[in-house]
């Protein structure tokens, strides 16, 4: 089972949350697995689980049901100590940068955190630490001595990256982390990202709703429906070989700039159904536009359809 | 003569310096005029200015907002209470924080409707679910009957729309309708929009940050930057013969499909 490219695997991976005596699935099922140096992108709408997702690898969310193994170390199951010194081998960015500082904390002390909370290394020591992550993600060094306010949104952001790339993790995961930024701003980050994961040798996972933007930044990508995988392909042929009508449905929705103002758009009728309600059948049949008998009484599985592309329909388009 | 013309207008709010500087922009009728352009380049103080609902502080220092030949800037509180809803509606990013948490939308719906005409309830509900189905809201009934917090975001922002077009406005002012929806919700969004100017001729304002959206929509567009209207010109013109570098720097920071890819 274990295959030593791969940097994470994860199996099977469910969560589900109880309200008020029902149950909701937030992640049902999902598997996948990520080399080094890979960045795979996860799309998909509010509510989907992306982010339930990634608090489960981070491990601040236990799942319900699954494994999941980092460097052929199953760390699913971790507690207290061992949990804590595992913590460090994946670190987060998140989507709104003003709110995950603290407004009374420099950016270097906040720099300084993680290395000194791990390795216990002196504050001098972190402090010069900090400067030079400063510089490798491409801020001055002078603002170690800046407070969060000082600085704008994108120059937050890149703060946080330097952050959680301080401890050297294997994994990053990135929640939306050009979200809240405007388009120029967007493009920067996106390519410091990709930069430093080349560099760094690391895993990193991208999770985003903007499809045209994952798509650029992502060697692979998961699109995530109701808390299932439904589709995982190279992000390269996205467009060419996607299969699944709610892959297809997305990109429908992208607006292109150039796009033709006559072109009818492709509506998706009304709303995710909310993952309270337990379906027999595939979760996508109540939108989809090719859903049969079959699609209503059972669940597609992730079935590969060729090479390095999975996908979880019994009616994929061709 | 054009619907809407503003005038060099200069917008400032307490610290003195410009939010908004010398712009000029016209709209005719039945046209959608997108504004695009980076947050806090001043383009939502444009738009609130044309209804005066400007925060508090903000001041419109020169120029003129031309109305129908009216000047909107002179015109006293009484009249603009007049005009606004009647003659301009305004739509809002999160219709969900302009609706009313604690009251279900059948009363706000009635109250946004007695407030222009007075007649009595059943009428205005019979209008209120008329406008529902028109924006394709499938069980207007539920709708009405619902709290806020019961519905999706798409849904509470097609009442918002319902709401704001039931007066019948000439203009539209959407101040990022479609930013706060998911990508499936904002293209039944968008589409719904193109329908208000095919089918009732609707002039449409349209502030937004989306590119693909702007250009989707719109017969022109305006891009500002830091306070200035950098370009102003017909789709044509912005979209494929953009003449400003910031325009087209713009244009080419937007991720596109089929694009430039980062990764390796």
């Amino acid at each position: 089972m274990q295959n030593k490219e791969k940097l994470l695997e994860v199996f099977h991976v469910s969560k589900v949350f109880p309200v008020k005596k029902q149950q909701l699935r937030a992640v049902s099922g999902v598997s996948f697995s990520i080399s080094r140096g890979e960045i795979l992108g996860i799309v998909g709408e509010s509510g989907c689980g992306k982010s339930t997702l990634a608090k489960i690898l981070v491990g601040s969310l236990p799942a319900s049901e699954g494994k999941m193994i980092l460097n052929g170390e199953d760390y699913t199951q971790l507690n207290g100590k061992e949990k804590r010194k595992f913590r460090r081998n994946i670190q987060m960015v998140f989507q709104d940068p003003l709110s995950s500082f603290s407004p009374r904390m420099k950016i270097g002390t906040y720099l300084c955190e993680p290395r000194r909370n791990y390795d216990g290394i002196s504050k001098k020591e972190a402090m010069k630490e900090a400067e030079e992550l400063l510089e490798k993600v491409g801020l001055p060094k002078e603002f170690v001595l800046r407070y969060p306010h000082e600085l704008s949104g994108g120059q937050l952001q890149r703060v946080a990256i330097a952050r959680a790339i301080a401890i050297q993790p294997a994994l990053l995961i990135c929640d939306e982390a050009t979200g809240a930024l405007d388009v120029s701003i967007q493009n920067q980050i996106a390519r410091l990202l990709v930069e430093l994961i080349e560099e760094q040798n690391m895993g990193c996972i991208f999770i985003g709703h903007d499809l045209a933007l994952v798509r650029s930044v992502t060697q692979r990508i998961a699109v995530m429906y109701l808390g299932r995988i439904v589709e995982l392909l190279d992000s390269e042929h996205l467009e060419q070989k996607c299969c699944h009508p709610y892959t297809k449905a997305l990109l429908n929705s992208v607006f292109d700039v150039y796009c033709n103002q006559e072109a009818e758009i492709h509506l998706l009728e009304g709303d995710p159904p909310s993952p309270l309600q337990v379906q027999n059948g595939c979760a996508f049949a109540s939108r989809c536009p090719r859903c049969r008998e079959k699609c209503l009484s059972s669940v597609p599985e992730l079935k590969r359809v060729e090479e390095r592309h999975l996908a979880a329909c019994f009616y994929p388009e061709g | 003569m054009n619907m809407l013309d503003i005038k060099n207008c200069t917008i400032c709010y307490q610290n003195g310096t410009p939010a908004v500087s010398d712009v000029s922009l016209s709209v005719s009728e039945g046209e959608i005029v997108s504004i695009v352009g980076e947050s806090g380049s001043g383009k939502t103080t444009l738009i609130r200015a044309i209804l005066g609902l400007l925060p508090p502080g903000g001041k419109i220092i020169d120029g003129e907002i031309l109305f129908n030949g009216m000047d909107l800037v002179k015109t006293d509180e009484l009249r603009m209470q007049d005009i606004r809803g009647k003659e301009i509606a305004m739509i809002f990013q999160d219709v969900g924080a302009a609706l009313d948490p604690i009251r279900k939308i059948r009363s706000q719906y009635e109250e946004a409707i007695a407030v222009h005409e007075k007649q009595p309830k059943h009428r205005c509900i019979e209008k209120a679910v008329d406008m529902l189905k028109k924006m394709h809201l499938t069980d207007p009934g539920r709708v009405l009957n619902s709290y806020p917090f019961e519905l999706s975001g798409g849904m509470k922002q097609r009442v918002g729309i319902a709401m704001g077009m039931t007066a019948k406005p000439k203009l539209l002012l959407a101040d990022e309708p479609t930013s706060a929806l998911d990508v499936t919700i904002q293209a039944q969004v968008v589409h719904q929009m193109k329908e208000l100017r095919d089918k009732y001729g609707v002039t449409i304002i349209l502030v937004t940050h989306n590119m693909g959206v702007a250009s989707y929509l719109s017969d022109k567009i305006g891009v500002m930057c830091r306070s200035r209207m950098v370009e102003f010109g017909t789709r044509e013109e912005i979209i494929y013969h953009p003449k400003e570098s910031y325009t087209k720097e713009l244009l080419e920071a937007v991720p596109k499909l089929g694009g430039e890819r980062f990764a390796k």
